[in-house]
């Protein structure tokens, strides 16, 4: 007899499990319609591959699975998708959740499955391959995807492979009618498995004993092979993977560890028996056994369900009476959760539908204060301490509950069934659980938005930088380019412009202004003065020169030759003084600011434009006729002298002499074009402006009148003044002869004249 | 100079007295040097609390400059996305009182959504967004990514079409977690006798 092991505490609830095995598995048939949930384990939800009114086959895949911890789901009867939405599904929350919608059409028609005579010749990986695309998974409850639960890491060794047959939970009888009526299903699993695993050491099935006939059953089928049927006693919940190690090993699953990290690996027997059907038939998981029990129901029993079957299709095969029931749980009553809605589909982990009445299963009271009893510690299957939980999750003293294990909780809901004041304790863990996870996404995420932020602070930053070096960079070529632009003698004046301090600087200085050329240099004023001097000596020397001369010619001196010659020097100097001056006063009034060589020549240039500017056309064009011809002759020369000298530049010269001799041509056409067009113009400017003459006459007059004296001034003035009055007075007669308007305005005239002339006269007497 | 020392023990315990005081001294300042603390380690830890939606509701510019100025004694209270359990964990931190929330109420967990037939591509939004969780360019449509987003709404402001939403994330079944049951002593109870609960029961059970 194998050594049993005992965990600590637990509960022993009423069974009631004889309830729903009064019956053998009955067959739910085909409902109108399925429900497939996408997400129906542990893990990705499952991504649809089929299309709305696509026709489906039963066994095909609808939705594959998207990541490692996942699984596909499969059409449980042949149909059409009818739509893909968001229905109700089994879940705690009550919410809706995306499912595949089949209307069923009752022809049950299989897809081509792919059965295999012998496992033993395929590979592990193509075995686990065909059990993942068979959306295996856990079917005790848990639904975690079997394929991963099975992939153990080759170091690691399992020594031993169990199988789950506990079912300890009170009303469920899946497990048991399984055992009863397809243990040699199981066994053939349990094969499967130990091919798959290799476990080194043992098999064993664990049975509670309150399953004698399933336990007959099991071991009959197991005969002959190594696998052990292990009976223990009854006692909740020894069903649980860990307790279940536990109980049949002695050895204890690590906190937070899984079973292959001791060693094991464990299968519930629902699942063993999938993986059968999947590896030797093809079968995907498309049906599972279903216990509907309670005594709202006429009839409970154990159905074989097409997975996606709404509840209350399947409610109404076990007689479910709606008045009766209080309330209407998927699972047991221990971890069952509450069903807010009847069209939710059976799901891969749909154990029990538990239809209690008030009486057999009355709402929890109200929860009391708690009296520190210590009933949910001995409780415990797992040896944590619920009490000092339950305090810690009332005051949301996370870390407090982290370092007491609170993950190691398995939400059995033993202490919460101990519990003399009611108290939900296992919502107050779930919900702790929920809340640290919670905080850890939030802090994973936190840390990821910290680092996006930091990334795009030094992002923000960089970008600064560069920009600031850019425009510095630019700064500083502007600056160059402003140097670089500046000539050196502008930046020696910009200098010199500056009092300079330093000796060397003034040396500097020095030097470039003589380079640059006005060196030590007069200014205008002194120049003028200067010259205005030379041009007085001169006159002086002359004066006196001359003056000798006229005596000695008075006295007839010897020296009268040598005196003459003097004379003669002193006038040529006088001259050229004058003339310089002259020249000197000439060049100041044309250019104001004269001293730089440059504005000189400019200022020549300038002055040379105005001059051709007030050449007429007509001058210009002579001009250049007179210069095209010069430089024709001089080319003529010159290719003669070639030709007779026989150079090669006869053939250019003669090339430039026939250039020359047309732009020659033109020229001389265009003058004659011009002295056309002139003669005209300048014969009215003669004759058709009267205004100018009189201009011009009275111009004369002035300045023939500047030249005569005073007196010749006034007599002339007092002839003019007669001659006037005259003419006025004769005028005049004219006018009243004719009578015409201007009489008054000229005998006013007359009067003005006439005065005039008598003060005229008057002032000539005086002075005469 | 011994002879000195036996002869007046007073100099004598003063000079021992010296030279401890110099030694310790020395030992003193040689640590304050070798083992400095680079950076500021309460500003550190403050911020590792800190929700790090970089939204800037408690008037700083980002969760860093928050931390640190809690660190040099601002109020703890000012941050909505943190809520209760920020300034639960600051006060443990701080050893200082948790105060109420300096603001209407905690913000929902939310994420940015841009209609985004309504946007005008004026890139705004993707400057304002503290973690680059906007993408698109001048005058092409942007969108948020969901993933990245922490709905911290700075760029709900400065779009000038409104055209975008802060949507509060969807309870579904993979986020759904169970509530904490309401303590026993808040909840009124009426039934409890046991002998009243009976006779109420089967009185119900008669009725039906």
């Amino acid at each position: 007899m194998r050594k049993i092991f005992d965990i600590h505490g637990g509960v022993h609830p009423p069974e009631n499990k004889v309830q729903s095995l009064g019956r053998g598995i009955e067959s739910a048939g085909i409902p109108p319609v399925l429900v497939h949930p996408l997400s129906q384990h542990i893990g990705a939800p499952a991504a649809p591959i089929v299309e709305v009114g696509q026709r489906v086959l039963k066994g095909q895949m609808i939705a594959d699975a998207k990541g490692f911890v996942s699984a596909p789901v499969h059409a449980s009867s042949s149909g059409t998708v009818s739509a893909i939405e968001h229905r109700e599904i089994p879940h705690p929350s009550g919410l809706l959740a995306p499912c595949i919608v089949i209307d069923t059409d009752g022809k049950d028609e299989w897809i081509a499955l792919d059965p295999i005579e012998d496992y033993t010749a395929l590979e592990k990986a193509d075995l686990l391959h065909r059990i993942r695309d068979a959306g295996i998974a856990g079917m005790g409850g848990a639904g975690f995807p079997s394929a991963v639960k099975l992939s153990t890491r080759d170091d690691v060794v399992i020594d031993t492979l169990i199988i789950n047959g506990t079912e300890c939970e009170p009303y469920i009888t899946a497990d048991d009618i399984l055992m009863r009526e397809r243990a040699d299903q199981i066994i053939a699993g349990v094969k499967i498995l130990q091919h798959l695993i290799q476990p080194t050491e043992q098999t064993l099935i664990g049975v509670e004993d309150n399953k004698p006939e399933g336990i007959a059953a099991l071991r009959a089928a197991a005969e002959g092979s190594n696998i052990e049927v292990v009976v223990f006693p009854t006692k909740y919940p020894s069903g649980g993977e860990k307790q279940l190690i536990q109980i049949l090993t002695g050895r204890e699953v690590p906190s937070g560890g899984l079973p292959a990290d001791i060693g094991i690996v464990c299968q519930n027997i629902g699942t063993t028996v999938a993986i059968h059907r999947a590896v030797q038939y093809g079968e995907p998981l498309i049906s599972r056994i279903t216990t509907v029990t309670g005594e709202a129901c006429r009839a409970p029993g154990n159905f074989e369900v097409l997975l996606g079957t709404p509840v209350d299709y399947l409610l109404k095969l076990g007689g479910f009476q709606q008045d009766k029931c209080i309330r209407l749980v998927m699972g047991g009553p221990m971890m069952g959760f509450t069903l807010r809605d009847t069209t939710a589909p059976v799901v891969k982990t749909t154990n029990c539908l538990l239809a209690p009445t008030q009486k057999e299963l009355p709402p929890p009271p109200p929860a009391q204060a708690c009296i520190r009893c210590g009933m949910c510690a001995e409780a415990c299957p797992v040896s944590l301490l619920p009490q000092q939980m339950y305090w810690f999750a009332r005051g949301k003293e996370y870390e407090k509950l982290e370092e007491h294990n609170l993950f190691d909780c398995i939400e059995c809901g033993a202490c919460s069934y101990a519990c003399p004041s009611n108290i939900p304790l296992v919502q107050y863990y779930r919900a702790s659980k929920a809340e640290i996870r919670k905080q850890q996404q939030e802090k994973v995420k936190s840390e990821h938005a910290k680092a996006r932020f930091e990334a795009r602070q030094i992002r923000i930053e960089r970008e600064e930088a560069e920009k600031e070096a850019r425009r510095k960079a630019r700064q500083e070529a502007a600056k160059k380019k402003a140097a670089a632009g500046k000539d050196p003698v502008k930046a020696a004046q910009e200098k010199a412009a500056t009092p300079a301090v330093d000796p060397a600087q003034a040396a500097i200085e020095k030097a470039m202004a003589k380079r640059s050329g006005n060196a030590p240099e007069e200014t205008n004023e002194e120049k003028l003065a200067r010259l205005k001097k030379a041009v007085e000596t001169a006159e002086k020397r002359l004066e006196s020169a001359t003056a000798k001369l006229k005596e000695a010619e008075a006295a007839d001196a010897p020296n009268l030759g040598a005196l003459q010659t003097a004379h003669e020097r002193m006038t040529e100097k006088f001259a050229k003084a004058k003339d310089e001056l002259q020249q000197f006063e000439h060049a100041a009034n044309e250019t104001p600011s004269s001293g730089d060589p440059a504005a000189d020549a400019i200022a020549r240039a300038q002055a040379a434009r105005a001059k051709n500017a007030d050449k007429s056309p007509l001058e210009k064009a002579q001009e250049q006729v007179a210069s095209l011809e010069k430089r024709l002759e001089k080319s003529e020369q010159k290719l003669a002298e070639a030709k007779e000298s026989g150079s090669e530049t006869a053939e250019v010269l003669e090339q430039s002499t026939a250039k020359l001799r047309d732009k020659l041509d033109a020229a001389r056409a265009e003058l004659a074009q011009l002295s056309e067009s002139e003669a005209p113009v300048a014969a009215a400017t003669s004759t058709n402006d009267p205004a100018q003459l009189a201009i011009e006459k009275a111009m004369a007059a002035r300045e023939a009148a500047a030249k005569l004296s005073p007196e010749d001034k006034a007599k002339k003035a007092l002839e003019s003044l007669e001659a006037r009055v005259e003419k006025t007075r004769t005028k005049l007669a004219e006018a009243e002869e004719n009578g015409a308007d201007t009489v008054d305005v000229l005998r006013d005239t007359l009067a003005k004249l006439e005065d005039k002339l008598t003060e005229a006269r008057k002032e000539a007497g005086v002075e005469g | 100079m011994i002879e000195l020392l036996t002869q007046h023990p007073f100099i004598a315990a003063l000079a021992s007295l010296a030279i401890l005081g110099l030694a310790f001294g020395s030992l003193l300042g040689f640590a304050a040097v070798k083992f400095k603390t680079e950076g500021d380690p309460i500003a550190d830890q403050v911020e590792a609390l800190l929700p790090q939606t970089q939204c800037g509701q408690c008037g700083y510019p980002g969760c860093r400059p928050y931390a640190e100025a809690i660190a040099e004694g601002d109020a703890i209270n000012k941050c909505p996305p943190g809520g209760e359990a920020t300034i639960n964990a600051l006060a443990d931190l701080l050893d200082v009182e948790a105060l109420p929330l300096d603001a209407e109420e905690e913000s929902v967990p939310s994420v940015a959504f841009i209609r985004e037939e309504e946007c005008i591509g004026c890139t705004k939004c993707i400057q304002a967004c503290p973690v680059d969780a906007i993408v698109g360019a001048a005058k092409h449509m942007h969108t948020v990514v969901a993933s990245e987003c922490t709905g911290c709404d700075l760029c709900v402001e400065p779009c000038p079409v409104d055209c975008i939403d802060m949507i509060p994330l969807p309870t579904t079944v993979q986020n759904w977690s169970w509530e904490l049951p309401k303590p026993a002593e808040e909840v009124i109870v009426e039934d409890l006798i046991a002998t009243d609960r009976d006779s109420n029961s089967s009185n119900r059970n008669e009725a039906a």
